[in-house]
């Protein structure tokens, strides 16, 4: 079975969630809805305060390429604009609405009916994806319409979906595959055509088996889509090893997928552009996983964006006593949250609760030049290294050693033996040389 | 003796002296002219090689102030105006006054005036908190307690206070060498103008958010509400982003602010007692 051949680790799977439908989390009586869910410049407000919104209607509007639009989740009044801490743990504009009724704006197809027949042409389609606020769903919420713009002089040949979901404990995208599959395959038509290929590869880990199998025999239907079954291993959903893994390109150094030829979409967002296209829907719900061990109902829910977290807790039979840590994301790349009244954002693809025995950071001793944290480094870095030199602040050497190529993905922090925070210091040292980078563009 | 011997002592004293003529020449070839006064004026430097000259270490220094002209905008912060003195005699120039200075933390958010709404950790830096997260409290511009500036001072200067969770400046040890102001990634210490009896007044307080969340975030947080520019007569202070910020150069230590200051951001040390606020009173009726 094909997988990644660098680096790797297989934490526990924890997926708890697995077999339970997908429900619908009631609406909330208030959102707070951010106005920068995605990379790139925060949306500009349209709206101001006691407006009256419809679901689905745009209160930001993107600034630059690389930006998004930002819907209304609820209809309502808008109780105020304001600053607020979100996920990402800073501080950031946020429209609050009052949610009365649910009145959706009338162009939205409401109705259950499956649209096959894709009318629009790959300019129309792109253009629908920036109007709609669609961004990647994964997690790491990129512009899609962006990400389907091929540069002038590059050429695409293949789409690739992204249905790995290889952290622990996350279902959301495991049930939208399986309840939303052929919604997912006219997704990816869609997207094939806005990038005009002919061919995609849909990867799932085959701890998905049902998954495999439903979209295996649901693509019959559809030309040019295959699906692949891909050996259980983390960090399988990062786009470079997914595309090595799926048709073993390699993507260089400080090089994005398209030059070599591919683009790599999340199985969510193919669900998202199914909606956006043929059924007018903007992005402003998510399908969200709720789940820990000690919670008494885990589960998986459409949730409007801007929801509190502790109403998607509330849903899951309420926080439990022994709880230390809620994480927004998994576990592996996912951040703590620093208060449950956080709200729920495009990129929120769970919501783990974990008690006091599995929150708690090992003791930090001395390197012990295991190479563990070397061999399964997926990216061939030597994260012991570059801890040390953003320790010491050695940050133009670390830029060297190529800081900037680390996706983050914490396989080293969870491997080492010495429990030391590699990642910690790595991200540090990523930042500012990050940041040094930028400067030296400027001058 | 023998001749083996005789020929062994002729022929090493002369390898030796050509050698030794080899060596003259290229030594005068290859001369490089070093200033002896360098020498002598990094002997009267406090060798602590803090930087905080700006230069990387004592002997850099040295070297700049025998090439300079002036010493105008050199300073050894650690020997202060007693070696700069010692140094301008040696080199034959006048070295300008510079005021003393200390370092100070512009923050006063202990647990009980600002309460811990999270709880972080993650390893224990600064630098990591501060490129996470807001921090453990709701105050985006507080100290986060994690003593990057206490590692980073060589001179002993600083140690953290574990019951206000904030470092602690030591000032008869404090040199102003500005190792701490570096570290801290929120820019919470600054060095200030050292007055007469180690007196102090500042505002303790880097939050420039408006007064509501300033408030709710930490009880001794600068709101910006102008009183304390009000009441100052000497144009001292002066308030930028909601916060107010005292000249040490303009202040006359009267102290009118901090009476002023509605949520005592403004903290001062080592002035004698105020007046109790009685007598003040029965002075201003009789007057």
């Amino acid at each position: 079975m094909k997988t990644f051949p660098v680096g790797g680790i297989h934490p526990p799977e924890n997926k708890l969630t697995a077999n339970l439908a997908i429900g619908y989390l009631s609406i909330p009586e208030s959102v707070t809805i951010p106005v920068s869910q995605h990379i790139g410049a925060p949306a500009i407000t349209i709206v101001n305060k006691g407006d009256y919104v419809k679901t689905g209607q745009v209160i930001a509007t993107s600034k630059g390429i690389v930006s998004s639009n930002i819907h209304s989740s609820v209809s309502g009044r808008i109780n105020k604009i304001d600053t607020i801490v979100d996920t990402t743990g800073y501080k950031q504009t946020a429209v609050c609405i009052d949610t009365e009724g649910d009145e959706w704006i009338e162009t939205i197809d409401r109705s259950n009916e499956i649209v096959r027949d894709i009318k629009m042409s790959s300019e129309e389609i792109i253009q629908k994806c920036l109007e709609s606020g669609i961004v990647g769903m994964g997690g790491a919420t990129f512009p899609s319409h962006v990400k389907l713009s091929i540069p002038a002089g590059k050429k695409c040949d293949l789409l690739i979906i992204n249905g790995v979901e290889c952290e622990p404990f996350l279902t959301s995208d495991h049930r939208l595959m399986l309840e939303k599959g052929e919604e997912i395959l006219i997704g990816v038509s869609i997207l094939m055509k806005a990038l005009k290929v002919e061919k995609a590869k849909i990867g799932i880990e085959n701890n998905k088996k049902d998954a495999v199998d439903h979209l295996t025999k649901l693509a019959t239907g559809f030309k040019g889509i295959t699906v692949h079954a891909l050996k259980v291993k983390y960090p399988q959903g990062a786009e470079k090893q997914l595309i090595k893994a799926l048709i073993n390109r390699e993507v260089p150094s400080g090089h994005l997928p398209v030059d070599i030829g591919a683009v790599v979409h999340n199985v969510g967002t193919a669900y998202a552009v199914y909606e956006a296209i043929q059924k007018n829907k903007p992005l402003f719900e998510r399908v969200v996983t709720i789940t820990g061990k000690s919670l008494s109902r885990p589960g998986n829910y459409f949730v409007r964006v801007g929801t509190q977290v502790s109403k998607l807790i509330d849903a899951a039979g309420g926080m439990p006593d022994d709880t230390a840590k809620v994480v927004n994301g998994g576990p592996m790349m996912g951040k703590a949250v620093n208060n449950i009244d956080v709200p729920v954002v495009k990129g929120t693809s769970g919501i783990i609760l974990f008690p006091e025995y599995e929150s708690e950071r090992p003791q930090v001793n001395p390197c012990i030049r295991c190479a563990k944290c070397i061999s399964v480094c997926a990216l061939n870095l030597e994260p012991f290294l570059l801890m040390t030199l953003s320790e010491k602040s050695l940050f133009e050497r670390a830029e060297e050693e190529r800081i900037t190529d680390c996706m983050e993905c914490g396989s080293c922090s969870y491997i080492c033996p010495a429990g030391r925070p590699l990642l910690d210091y790595i991200r540090l040292g990523k930042s500012t040389v990050t940041k040094m980078a930028r400067e030296r563009n400027i001058k | 003796m023998s001749p083996t011997i005789l020929i062994t002592i002729i022929s090493l004293s002369l390898l030796a002296f050509i050698f030794a003529v080899i060596l003259y020449f290229v030594a005068q070839k290859f001369k490089v002219f070093e200033d002896p006064r360098i020498d002598e004026v990094q002997a009267a430097l406090p060798a602590a090689n803090c930087g905080g000259c700006g230069f990387a270490g004592c002997r850099n220094f040295a070297e700049a102030l025998v090439g300079a002209d002036s010493f105008e905008g050199l300073n050894c912060p650690v020997g202060g105006a007693d070696v700069m003195d010692t140094v301008a005699k040696m080199l034959g120039k006048e070295a300008p006054f510079v005021d003393p200075m200390v370092a100070v933390l512009l923050c006063n958010g202990t647990p009980e005036y600002r309460p811990r709404t999270s709880k972080y950790n993650g390893a224990s830096d600064c630098r990591i908190s501060n490129n996470l997260y807001i921090g453990e409290t709701d105050c985006s511009y507080g100290c986060m307690g994690y003593a990057d500036c206490v590692r980073a001072c060589v001179f002993d200067a600083m140690y953290m206070d574990n019951t206000t969770e904030l470092p602690v400046i030591v000032d008869d040890k404090c040199v102003a060498c500005g190792a701490c102001v570096k570290a801290c990634p929120r820019n919470l210490i600054e060095l200030r103008k050292k007055a007469k009896k180690e007196r102090k007044i500042y505002v303790a307080c880097s939050n420039c958010d408006k007064g509501g969340p300033a408030r709710k975030a930490c009880k001794v947080a600068c709101i910006g509400c102008n009183k304390c520019f009000k009441v100052c007569e000497f144009d001292a202070i002066t308030i930028e982003n909601n916060l107010a910020y005292i000249d040490a150069k303009k202040c006359t230590f009267c102290r009118k602010c901090a009476i002023e200051c509605p949520t005592n951001a403004i903290v001062e040390f080592n002035f004698p007692p105020r007046k109790p606020v009685i007598e003040v009173q029965t002075e201003t009726v009789n007057g």
